[in-house]
């Protein structure tokens, strides 16, 4: 950034042909293989004419179950390369003894380490999170869609976009190198002048916009959408733990946008928040980032306490033991998590006052959760539980989680936190409770609602392959994680001195192979069951569901319910098949639905490129998309064709199909 | 290891320590089995809040075991069990808030009182469990700096000086006055106390005390960049007499650290090598807390007491120069290659310092290996 500007850096700004990274060999490979595989996909779609199909019936509708298909594809995607960084780093920290630098240099290294973070927190489990919640919840108040289907849409390809960011950090320049949560000073301008903290901070910006208006979108539909007679306390628990998400990113994500808006100005605009010059205060970073981020672990996890009290109680065939007090519990842990921040740096030298305060809240959050656990564990008591897949992974949840959740609670007590901060302990009991809650949840709602999305159960044999990978090779991974942090090794080393660590590292290698096996048998597992899926074909309710979204047809009408149910009761499906309910068989209306609109995708590519265009310092085109963005948002509100009808003989047709298709079952 | 005089139930749990690590032999556990009081009472906090809470793990897994395999659909025996529409008991929902609420409570207070007692700010009051603290022994000061990549102490009341190189006297109370020039990083010794951050601009502080004659090592428990994971240095405790042969042996290094030294040290360097200064300038270690240590630089404190008066009045404004602290690039070993993406390449031959702003642009430092 000197004083003279040539024509190519006024053009390109400080993007030149030595951003692609030439030496990397690894890299280079990378990118062979994705620009091979993005060429065939390509072709594949030409030749088999899909691109109509994919900009129509997908990318621009605003069907919220489309919308949370495409967050789950999303987020599967990206967990393939969050988890090939994960491989990456084992493999790395296996190697690296006796003098062996392993085959990362640090420059390498301490981005795959920030990236896997970065990804697998806003990337995978919030696209995978938000997907869930964006198919479910509507159909589980008796909504037809969203109550703002065109900003649902908007809000996918903004987090989509914010992906598009990190995934070309890899090939275009570099990622950060700073950790995660990207603290500064070693964040600023000074210490990480290149390219890697702005794509940090633009596709998190990118994301955030998205992930922001999702949870208002989210919270606005439950709170106005719900079905006639479902009171809050009728309301499905997994559309209680929902709410409080959404009230969780609605007040925590705006922190994580300001805060990264103080760091770039840091960076772009040289103010001095978080900086050494001039009296900047770099823990007002850390508090701030924490009070986002620790409300951001129970955005992650709430819902799938969620989807473990659906699945608990459908297959033990009960109902919820203790509904009450479930959402009284969800509801304190909400509130509570916005008091616990400071137990993420009790070493930073607070007094012991805060410390214990902080402590103290932090194991009161145990109390709730500890709740929910007996909740589950008492709905499994005088039931009859069939061990299909999601249950599987319910069982798995609970033992492991407990372990991560006494884990934590020894992280909270600040003198233990002194020997236990940033060890692999940390990483361990962190990884124990995000893997052992969200990505065994995740696996539960995956194999539990795939058959109302698709229509064909998930085949059991490969899930059964994938189930017992994970659970071995979770605890072969982490195991010896916990008992190196033990041995007082710290996270984020690259190479070790103490060659008695090296087996321990190894056995944490083997187990990320037998996960990266559980992992493949999943994607195995979808493909088997996409080709039988005539053999696996279920109807609407295969599980004898109890909720809902089990009233309608697999995959639901494009508009859920032709007629809008009335609610009596907390499990609404169950308690209507109880009383011997009788589905309408005439009398349709025409259905009012929204129409979908590319706006959203192009808003969100345009937004991507401005942030591409910020981060190379590429002025001219961040404000002409910036601008292209304001043109097009002021554009759009002229759009008068964003609903329609679909006509009463489409909808008995329908319906009547359905009707035919019950009537043979039976 | 001998650390009698905690509670006698925490002394028979210690015995589970060695009893995990029987078949894992070779290896250390440091923090289950450390030499300085603090880090012991710090690991029986470990096993009192694991103790505490297996009172209520060991229950609940065993139940979660127990009622997924009894109440399995296969096992006809449940049928006669089977109540679907069970889904409520006072009885049962006061039990199971009441009693994780029993056990935080214990926890919460165990965790009152311990956190005071082993705020790292708070002077110690005793040696080990058996013996106070004589109130007429001062304790001994040691400076810490986290630079990039190494760590510096300064001993003042010595007037010595060390990189890399940690020693102590055993049963010595010691206070660390912690810092570090740039970046954040995390000062942490396994074997005598928990860790505590050491930042820039900032001064934290540790009181702990080592008990036994170990050699061990430290390091940086926070990433702090490129050099990071070479971020270690030996850590030596000693008898009283085995100490003052080493401050004699560091007071007989002829060079001393003052300021320029401190400046040339300070530059980004990975594997520095132990190094002895038999002198070191006085209020060196205030110079870099309040980050002027560099000839022109405004210290911070000053800065703060001329906010604290009202300001220093509109004409300040223009005086900035000497409130620049992060130096552009100054957190790389050779400025060329940041901006390419290659690795700081650390055994470069001649890997000359390119940090345009330093006075003397020929002060290369080579890299040790």
């Amino acid at each position: 950034m000197t004083g003279t500007l040539t024509t190519t850096q006024m053009i390109f700004g400080r993007l030149t042909w030595d951003a692609f990274p030439w030496h990397e060999p690894i890299v280079v490979a990378t990118f062979c293989g994705v620009m091979l595989g993005g060429a065939a996909l390509v072709a594949a779609l030409t030749y088999f004419k899909l691109w109509g199909y994919l900009w129509n019936e997908w990318f621009t509708s605003v069907d919220h179950k489309k919308i949370g298909i495409m967050y789950m594809v999303l987020g599967l995607i990206m967990f393939l390369r969050g988890f090939a960084d994960a491989i990456m780093m084992r493999g790395q920290q296996a190697m690296a003894f006796n003098g062996n630098e392993g085959y990362l240099n640090a420059h390498h290294y301490d981005q795959v380490f920030t990236a896997h973070g970065v990804i697998m927190i806003f990337f995978v489990a919030m696209p995978f999170v938000t997907g869930l919640m964006n198919y479910i919840v509507p159909l589980q108040i008796g909504a037809r869609d969203v109550s703002f289907p065109f900003l649902n849409n908007f809000s996918f390809w903004m987090t989509a976009g914010g992906a598009v960011l990190v995934m070309a950090s890899l090939f275009l320049g570099e990622f950060a190198q700073t950790g995660w949560l990207a603290y500064p000073p070693l964040s600023g301008l000074a210490y990480s002048p290149a390219t890697g903290v702005d794509y940090y901070i633009w596709s998190l910006q990118v994301a955030g916009v998205g992930t922001t208006l999702s949870g208002i979108n989210l919270l606005a539909t439950i709170i106005k959408m719900r079905a006639p007679g479902m009171s809050l306390m009728k309301m499905p628990v997994f559309t209680w733990t929902s709410l409080c998400t959404n009230v969780l990113i609605v007040a925590s994500f705006p922190i994580l946008t300001a805060t990264l808006v103080l760091l770039s100005l840091d960076r772009y605009a040289g103010t001095n928040f978080f900086t050494n010059d001039f009296g900047g205060n770099p823990m007002m970073y850390v508090n701030l980032i924490w009070i986002w981020g620790h409300p951001e672990v129970y955005i992650l996890i709430l819902p799938l306490f969620g989807v473990f009290s659906e699945v608990v109680s459908t297959f033990c065939g009960k109902r919820l033991f203790g509904y009450t007090s479930m959402v009284y519990a969800t509801c304190t842990i909400m509130v509570l998590s916005y008091l616990v921040w400071l137990h993420h740096f009790f070493t930073m030298g607070s007094g012991a006052s805060v410390n214990s305060f902080f402590g103290i809240t932090t194991m009161i959050i145990s109390i709730p959760t500890g709740a929910k656990l007996f909740n589950w564990l008492f709905t499994m008591y005088r039931g009859k539980i069939r061990y299909e897949l999601p249950m599987m992974w319910a069982v798995a949840f609970m033992l492991t989680f407990t372990i991560g959740g006494m884990t934590g609670v020894m992280l909270a007590v600040p003198p233990a936190d002194f020997v236990l901060h940033n060890s692999l302990f940390l990483i361990a009991h962190f990884h124990n409770v995000i893997i052992g809650g969200v990505l065994f949840g995740l696996f539960a709602a995956i194999n539990y609602w795939w058959p109302k999305a698709f229509g064909f159960k998930l085949n059991q044999f490969w899930g059964h392959v994938s189930f017992w990978c994970w659970q071995i090779g979770f605890w072969l991974a982490f195991t010896p994680l916990y008992i190196m942090g033990l041995m007082g090794v710290t996270r984020r080393m690259r190479v070790f001195d103490d060659p008695s660590l090296q087996k321990w590292f190894i056995i944490a290698a083997i187990g990320a192979v037998i996960i990266a096996a559980g992992i493949g048998a999943m994607l195995v597992q979808f493909a088997v069951s996409i080709w039988k899926r005539d053999e696996y074909k279920v109807e609407g309710d295969p599980w004898d569901g109890r909720t809902l979204e089990w009233a309608t047809s697999s995959p639901p009408p494009e508009y859920n319910f032709a007629f809008t149910p009335v609610i009596y009761d907390a499990d609404s499906w169950a308690d209507m098949k109880k009383h011997g309910y009788q589905r309408p068989l005439s009398g349709y209306e025409a259905i009012h639905m929204p129409s979908g609109t590319g706006t959203g995708v192009i808003l969100a590519g345009l937004a991507t490129l401005c942030g591409f265009a910020l981060i190379w310092y590429i002025w001219w085109l961040a404000g002409l998309s910036f601008l292209g963005m304001v043109g097009f948002a002021i554009f759009h509100t002229f759009n008068y064709k964003r609903d329609y009808y679909i006509p009463a003989d489409v909808v008995t047709r329908t319906e009547e199909e359905r009707t035919r298709i019950l009537a043979a079952g039976v | 290891m001998a650390n009698p005089l905690s509670p006698n139930w925490i002394r028979r749990l210690r015995w589970s320590a060695p009893i995990l690590a029987a078949p894992l032999a070779g290896c250390n556990w440091v923090v289950m089995n450390p030499s300085g009081d603090i880090a012991v009472q710090q690991r029986d906090l470990i096993l009192i809040s694991v103790a505490l809470m297996l009172l209520i793990v060991i229950p609940v897994m065993a139940m979660v075991v127990w009622f997924a395999v009894r109440y399995r659909a296969t096992n006809d025996a449940v049928d006669k069990d089977y109540d679907p529409d069970w889904d409520h008991s006072t009885k049962l929902e006061l039990l199971i808030w009441s009693a994780p609420l029993l056990i935080i409570i214990a926890l919460g207070a165990v965790t009152w009182v311990s956190t005071h007692k082993l705020d790292p700010y708070r002077p110690l009051d005793r040696i080990d469990s058996t013996t106070a603290i004589d109130p007429k022994v001062k304790p001994l000061t040691v400076e810490v700096v986290a630079l990039d990549w190494k760590w510096l102490f300064i001993y003042p009341e010595l007037g010595i000086a060390t990189v890399n190189e940690l020693a102590l006297p055993t049963n010595v109370p010691v206070r660390f006055d912690i810092t570090a020039s740039t970046v954040m990083n995390s000062f942490y010794v396994p074997e005598l106390a928990g860790q505590i951050y050491a930042m820039p601009g900032m001064k934290t502080q540790l009181h702990a005390v080592a008990n036994k004659p170990v050699s061990s090592t430290g390091f940086s428990a926070n990433f702090s960049g490129a050099g990071f994971t070479h971020m270690r240095f030996g850590y030596k405790t000693m008898d009283r007499a085995g100490f003052d042969a080493w401050v004699a042996k560091v007071k007989a290094s002829q060079t001393p650290l003052d300021r320029a030294a401190y400046l040339t040290l300070a530059k980004p360097t990975e594997k520095a090598p132990v190094a002895y200064y038999g002198t070191s300038e006085a209020k060196l270690f205030d110079a870099v807390v309040n980050m002027c240590v560099k000839p022109g630089q405004r210290c911070m404190n000053e800065l703060m007491h001329i906010d604290q008066m009202g300001g220093a009045g509109k004409e300040s404004a223009k005086e900035t120069e000497g409130l620049k602290y992060d130096l552009p690039n100054s957190h790389s070993i050779e400025q060329s290659d940041v901006n390419n993406g290659q690795e700081t390449a650390p055994d470069a031959p001649g890997a000359a310092s390119a940090d345009h702003t330093s006075p003397s642009g020929a002060d290369a430092h080579a890299q040790h290996r």
